[in-house]
């Protein structure tokens, strides 16, 4: 099966095709926004980082703004620095130019000055875009696509309606040799022994089992434990009997797959089926590392509802609270409630899923495009310095 | 009484159904699991958002829901009963040790 999207030179496919402008550093960020504004499929992200993290920290700014420069539903990149920033804005460039798109780079300091910068800036993403124009849209195999799932403002309609069906569309990604996302590790606490148990070798079950580890010993650091108290006195109140089970409602929207790998937050999967990424389970950031790593489209379930979405990468909204799906009709692209009130199926619910998600990797809008909802948050580990 | 509305089973491995609306013990319920319709006596009342048995646990048997065990029973759970924390326990990390 395909959808229709845009072949890159590097021989991925994108479901959009956007031009979009990388603050290398927080001080050019209202730069980037000034050259992008008023310009259809001209995007920049609200980016604050690139000076003052370290080590680690560094090296997961530099890996997601280059992953969202890399990204198939990107044409064209212009970063935009400061000049004297730690990461500098030629490096990006320069991990960016092996994707075989056009990458161009300027900064503040260079420039003498925001205004200069800003025209100048203008003019090279108004060259982009007529660029970007003379490419259209081909068939590309579902196979190629790399979906990202996610959840986010859950309720009870979540684990009995939303995410079992994003988990039927999710398996059915990958029966056509596609990619899926599963991802926020503090919310499969409870259930990773047996997400574990599905992992395609006992090392790759290890590597999720420390991931796992690694976030709960933050927590408690912190004065936290995940599991204590979980499900809470509401959860059990409201039917949930054991935290295995709140915690498979939330991971079942990535389908029944064999875990392929575990990747590190924003990195690319090597490998087609269900993959596991990393990642903090803050709504803005997981997604963040999603889109970084490659996904050209997001299925997020909500059941409160929650108008999220990705400066470069379609995220559909898919609610099985029918109060949710009326009242934030600006917000909500799917409604699945059918499930709930009996005149409809997990299954039937899948497949429109499904078709919503081939739709929307070929041009459909969202909800979250259509209120210019670009959200983006770079997970770290330590304050900036 | 019967009821065909407002019944969840996950995942066709489950073990356990979930009721959308409360249910009194003796409804008579239909669910339809793949291509097959089970009809099920609640030999308990089920509230809202609950889970009862699709079939005769075990116990120590694994409680099945999304196709994965959520837990294990306490006790021997009979087909319709309702199936909460009273008679199931986690085997998750830190619960249960």
């Amino acid at each position: 099966m395909n959808f229709h999207g845009y072949r890159r030179a590097d021989g991925r496919a994108g479901t959009r095709n956007l031009v979009l402008v990388i603050p290398s550093v927080g001080c050019s960020q209202s730069c980037a926004r000034d050259i992008a504004r008023g310009l259809k499929s001209v995007v920049h992200l609200p980016n604050i980082l690139g000076c003052g993290q370290m080590g680690e920290d560094k090296a997961l700014v530099r890996r997601t703004l280059v992953g969202f420069g890399a990204s198939p539903n990107v044409f064209a990149v212009l970063v935009v620095g400061n000049g004297c920033e730690e990461l500098q804005p030629k490096e990006i460039a320069k991990a960016i130019a092996p994707s075989g798109k056009r990458v161009e780079v300027i900064t503040i300091q260079e420039m003498r000055g925001t205004k200069k910068t800003t025209a100048v800036g203008r003019k090279i993403v108004k060259e982009m875009l007529n660029e970007a124009a003379k490419l259209g849209r081909e068939p590309i195999p579902l196979a190629e696509l790399i979906l990202g799932t996610e959840c986010g403002g859950s309720d009870y309609t979540s684990g009995l309606s939303s995410n079992p069906a994003v988990g039927i569309a999710s398996d059915m990604v990958v029966a056509e040799g596609g990619t899926v996302i599963l991802s926020e590790t503090p919310e499969i606490i409870g259930a990773e022994h047996l997400l574990a148990k599905r992992a395609r070798t006992p090392e790759i079950g290890k590597q999720l089992l420390e991931a796992v580890e690694w976030w709960e010993q933050r927590a408690i650091a912190s004065g936290q434990n995940i599991r204590e108290g979980n499900p809470s006195p509401g959860n059990i109140a409201g039917g949930i009997t054991t935290l295995e089970e709140k915690s498979l409602g939330c991971i079942y929207k990535a389908g029944s797959s064999q875990i392929q790998e575990v990747i590190a937050y924003a990195c690319k999967p090597t490998r087609k089926g269900l993959v596991y990424m990393d990642t903090p389970a803050h709504d803005i950031e997981q997604l963040t590392g999603m889109v970084a790593g490659g996904a050209q489209i997001v299925a997020f379930t909500t059941g409160r509802g929650t108008p999220c979405g990705s400066p470069i990468a379609p995220v559909i909204k898919i609610t099985g609270n029918r109060s949710t799906f009326v009242n934030m009709r600006d917000n909500m692209d799917l409604d699945v409630s059918r499930i709930l009130r009996g005149s409809g199926t997990i299954p039937q619910a899948g497949k429109r899923v499904f078709e919503e998600i081939i739709a929307c990797a070929s041009g459909k809008e969202t909800k979250a495009e259509r209120l210019n909802q670009r959200d983006f948050s770079i997970f770290k580990i330590n304050p900036n310095i | 009484m019967r009821s065909r509305k407002g019944i969840i089973v996950i995942n066709e491995k489950d073990n356990v159904a979930t009721a959308l609306d409360e249910l009194p013990a003796g409804t008579t319920v239909s669910i339809k699991i793949e291509n097959r319709t089970e009809k099920i006596e609640l030999i308990s009342h089920i509230p809202r958002g609950h889970k009862f048995a699709l079939r005769h646990i075990d116990r120590g048997g694994a409680v099945i829901k999304y196709g994965e065990m959520i837990g294990k029973s306490t006790e021997e759970i009979p087909r319709g009963q309702h199936v909460h924390v009273h008679n199931v326990v986690s085997q998750s990390k830190g619960e249960n040790t």
